[in-house]
């Protein structure tokens, strides 16, 4: 066992758990975080989908030492404003009422964030060619509402 | 399918709501009669005596008089047997019995817990939608909860078969009805004035000289001192505000910021993170364990314990659980089904092919054999539960569909009466047939009883893929013969793997199935006999199931024998057009039985220009599926040209790409359109999966897919750029809907795909010879997390 010290949701965490336990559970079963959720533990799923200094990222593949003092990582429950305020991102969700068992959204949503930004930055639009790369699984099958919802929240982001 | 729920009440002018006439009811000036001319119904419900208003309506029951609610409880096998009867009998004397009860509350608030299983599919916004319309509440101002496991429901508590909104729109629009009309003669007894000078808006009860009262300040002086029977008459449908339009989820808030609770995100004190190391066989069992204590040993790990089904974990984090199940030195005893790969079954399904009745006519007989492979239904919330085991009693939660079967099971195996097993309906993550079965709960309680401690158990996604159930192979045989421009004879032969139905009956299939000239044949036949019936005028048609008993672990997978079956049909009605000279949709038109049929075919044709020009390799596949007294109609476009099948995609399968998906949908009443259009997209990228990329390779009686990276449910890459569904206008009551456009969906995307390649497909999904990943090891049964996420951020 060991003392791990990150931020997660603008919180300084210390958190006592063995180096190579994966954040996901870190997150999950130690600080009781339950945004992110479980779908396969291997990276393939992405239902665990989070931010780490702004960038999607999978937890459940990450051991809890990778994680650095300085590290800011973002979970859903992290991304609404100071004021309690929903993302864009979330909003455009509830419009185009996206979800339905819910299970694989938040870390939809937190994918869809990281791939506007990424567009963004290489300046340009999210495109279809954006969304056929987003790997994250949806059972239900809300892709279509996905892209309807993430071609809106780009416009107010 | 006559609707048996609830019965009108002949006497329903003398057995009335006290202090209230007809007018009072009817509550509006809108006219009497429904706009199709039939009277509105009256039905009947209960006050229950409550400290606040609480009204009530029996589901699932044809009987008027409560107390001769004990004679409905039907004598079948399965989980009948093993309820006591004493206990049956006492629960169904209960003045509550078979009850769904809606409470009004102080704050103005409605509360309802449904029985029935909240799996994305929004039965809990379509139970809100007809409570508020019926009461004049604001949709946020309705509570709708998941009951727990209630026994006294016997066969009314399974979420299946497209069935909930059909069995719960009259039981709950009665009780509401009586809800509203109570608290208006609360508020007229109060003020001196006749109820039906009384309007409600919003919940606020107003009288003509400007008297308000919130439903909530009524709630206590409307509540019963005593139970009793009362009728009532639910609102026309044409005078519906609420119900037929687009409402969004009531729990989309929650999980858009990720404050819906799932199974795994509750805090049950010290249930502590537990996973079971599984065999490398379907069901083998643990014949020794080398290292027990050694693991037990390992880092976070508290208990360490050999069960039914493999050696479970219990431990500090799920990741202390997986390095703990990797560790295992397990020798296993032999599984069910060890020597059972693709081939063999396929060759068992081949000779148990029942024979067709006609034999062929040599120039006029299309013969086509159809193979479609194992598939999963796992959902992305993998099997799960919280089990806290003491004695002499036990506390559950679980997504469960049929929570009493589960109930029922635990209570027989821990040795407890059933009334000492308290089992929570979970919403689930996701279902499509999966949580038909309680495996997840009736092991965690296992666990939790050999432990000795509360256990929060979570499936590995290889444990899910490997052990959970299965929709079993199945092969279609069809012969069709014709002459003269007319079909003669269309005959079916379906065969199956054995489909375990072991979770216990749905009200509605229990009741027909007690009325059918079918004798003593199995559920399995009665599910296919009610489920199958052919929309086309083929002259003499013919449709039978058999099955092959294997062990595999089985169960219903959305829209269950239809996928398979239809999309076998409508591949042979493509052929009979083209053998006959015509288009495929002038086909089907001319053959379709009914104009409701037509319409809806008609108006998929319209919307997606049915017949335009494609590029060579491109092509337009139009199908059709009538089933839950609805009907669907799905036109799909495919690219199967070289360079779009064989386009790059890093761990996972491109293959053909639907271009464009359109369904029309008629179910009679779309009590929630924007619903009804969410289920039909799922239902089109299940569909979609089905035929192009899903399924599992048997190998050694066990699939080698592990994980999603195997199996190849639809991913964005996959899906249509282009998804659109028409809502068909609301012409009757209420037809089934979760289920209904998958086998309309893998049957246009087939047609389409032999359109475009001018082959008919005839194994499924198109590229199960493929296999398209390198298999994970059985042994150790799950992978390890990997620890480079950090490369793969963006």
């Amino acid at each position: 066992m060991s003392q791990h010290t990150f931020k997660v949701n603008g919180k300084q965490v210390t958190v006592d758990a063995d180096d190579k336990v994966r954040l996901l559970w870190v997150l999950r079963d130690l600080l009781g975080i339950t945004g992110p959720k479980y779908g396969c533990g291997i990276n393939v799923c992405k239902a665990c989908t989070s931010h780490i200094n702004g960038k999607a990222f999978n937890p459940c593949s990450v051991p809890v030492s990778a994680i650095k003092p300085d590290d800011e990582v973002t979970t859903i429950e992290g991304i609404s404003g100071p004021d309690g305020d929903l993302h864009p991102m979330q909003e455009a969700w509830l419009e185009t009422d996206v979800a339905q068992c819910g299970y694989c959204q938040p870390g939809q949503i937190m994918a869809a964030i990281a791939k506007v930004k990424q567009a963004r930055s290489e300046g340009r639009e999210i495109s279809d060619a954006d969304f056929d790369e987003i790997r994250n699984i949806c059972r239900c099958g809300t892709y279509s509402r996905i892209r309807e919802a993430v071609k809106s929240a780009a416009t107010k982001m | 399918m006559a609707r048996l729920f609830l019965v009108r009440d002949p006497r329903s002018r003398s057995a009335f709501l006290r202090g209230q006439s007809m007018a009072d009811q009817r509550r509006s000036p809108l006219p009497a009669l429904e706009s199709d001319g039939l009277q509105r119904r009256r039905f009947l419900g209960y006050l229950l005596a409550a400290p606040t208003l609480a009204v009530a309506a029996r589901i699932g029951m044809d009987t008027l008089d409560a107390p001769d609610a004990e004679a409905a409880i039907p004598s079948l096998p399965g989980p009948a047997d093993i309820l006591d009867l004493g206990d049956a009998l006492t629960l169904a004397a209960m003045p509550t019995s078979n009850l769904i009860v809606i409470q009004m509350n102080r704050d103005g608030t409605a509360s309802f817990a449904v029985p029935r299983a909240e799996v994305g599919q929004g039965i809990t916004t379509t139970v809100a939608m007809l409570i508020a319309e019926e009461m004049d509440l604001p949709l946020e101002k309705v509570n709708v909860t998941l009951a727990d496991a209630r026994p006294e429901l016997v066969f009314n508590q399974l979420t299946g078969g497209s069935n909930s909104v059909r069995s719960l729109y009259d039981p709950v629009r009665t009780a509401a009805a009586i809800a509203r009309a109570r608290l208006l003669t609360t508020a007229a007894n109060q003020w001196g004035v006749q109820p039906s000078s009384l309007t409600v808006q919003k919940g606020i009860v107003k009288s003509r000289n400007g008297k308000t009262a919130s439903y909530g300040s009524l709630a206590e002086a409307a509540a019963s001192s005593r139970t009793e029977q009362v009728t009532a008459q639910p609102k026309a449908a044409n005078t519906f505000k609420i119900v037929g339009t687009p409402q969004g989820r009531i729990d989309a808030l929650a999980a858009v910021t990720g404050k819906k609770q799932f199974t795994m995100d509750l805090q049950v004190p010290n249930a502590k993170p537990t996973m079971v190391c599984r065999p490398p066989t379907t069901g083998g069992s643990v014949q020794s364990v080398r290292n027990l204590a050694e693991v037990k040993a390992m880092p976070g790990i508290t208990d360490v314990a050999v069960v039914s089904t493999g050696v479970a974990v219990r431990g500090e984090t799920f990741g202390q659980c997986i390095d703990a199940v990797r560790a295992l030195k397990v020798i296993w005893g032999p599984g069910a089904v060890d020597a059972e790969d693709d081939q063999t079954v396929l060759k068992k399904l081949k000779a148990a092919t029942l024979p067709m009745a006609v034999p062929p006519v040599l120039t006029s007989t299309l013969d086509a054999e159809f193979t479609f492979a194992f598939a999963s239904n796992s959902a992305l919330e993998t099997n799960c539960a919280i089990a806290d085991v003491r004695p002499g009693s036990a506390e559950i939660w679980s997504p469960l569909k049929s929570p009493i079967t589960t109930q029922e099971q635990i209570a027989v195996m821990l040795g407890l009466p059933v009334t000492a097993v308290k089992v929570h309906v979970m919403t689930s993550g996701g279902s499509f047939g999966r949580r038909l079965f309680g495996d997840a709960a009736l092991e965690a309680a296992e666990i939790s009883k050999k432990m000795g401690k509360p256990v929060k158990l979570m499936w590995h996604r290889a444990d899910d893929s490997r052990h959970g159930r299965t929709h079993p192979m199945s092969i279609s045989r069809v012969r069709v013969n014709y002459a003269a421009g007319n079909v003669v004879s269309y005959e079916q032969r379906h065969t199956s793997v054995t489909t375990d139905f072991g979770h216990g009956l749905g009200e509605i299939l229990t009741a027909v199935a007690a009325k059918l000239p079918v004798g003593d044949i199995g559920f399995s036949q009665t599910v296919y006999e009610l489920s199958q019936s052919n929309p086309y005028n083929f002259g003499a048609v013919t449709n039978l199931l058999n099955e092959v008993p294997l062990k595999f672990h089985t169960s219903s997978m959305r829209n269950v024998y239809s996928p398979n079956v239809v999309c076998a049909r409508e591949l042979i009605v493509d052929q009979l057009a083209a053998k006959f000279g015509k288009d495929p949709l002038e086909f089907r038109r001319s053959f379709l039985k009914e104009d409701r049929q037509r319409k809806v075919l008609d108006t998929v044709a319209e919307a997606g220009n049915w017949g335009r020009k494609m590029p060579a390799g491109m092509a337009q596949g139009i199908a059709l599926h009538v089933e839950y007294k609805s009907v669907s109609a799905v036109l799909m476009e495919i690219d199967c040209r070289p360079e779009t099948v064989n386009r790059k995609i890093r761990d996972g399968v491109a293959g053909p790409r639907v271009t464009k998906a359109i369904m029309a949908v008629d179910v009679g009443l779309p009590i929630n359109p924007k619903g009804v259009d969410a289920q039909m997209i799922g239902c089109m990228n299940d569909g979609i999966a089905l035929a192009l990329t899903s399924s599992l390779h048997m190998d050694k009686g066990l699939p080698l897919e592990a994980s999603w990276d195997n199996y190849f449910y639809t991913r964005q890459w996959n899906t249509p750029p282009e998804m659109k569904v028409i809502v068909m206008p609301a012409n009757g009551e209420p037809g089934g809907a979760g289920e209904l456009g998958v086998a309309s969906s893998i049957a246009a995307c087939a047609c389409a795909y032999g359109r475009a390649t001018g082959t008919m497909p005839t194994r499924f999904p198109i590229n199960h010879d493929t296999l398209s990943f390198e298999p994970k090891p059985k042994v150790p049964p799950v992978p390890e997390s990997p620890t480079d996420g950090l490369n793969y951020a963006f």
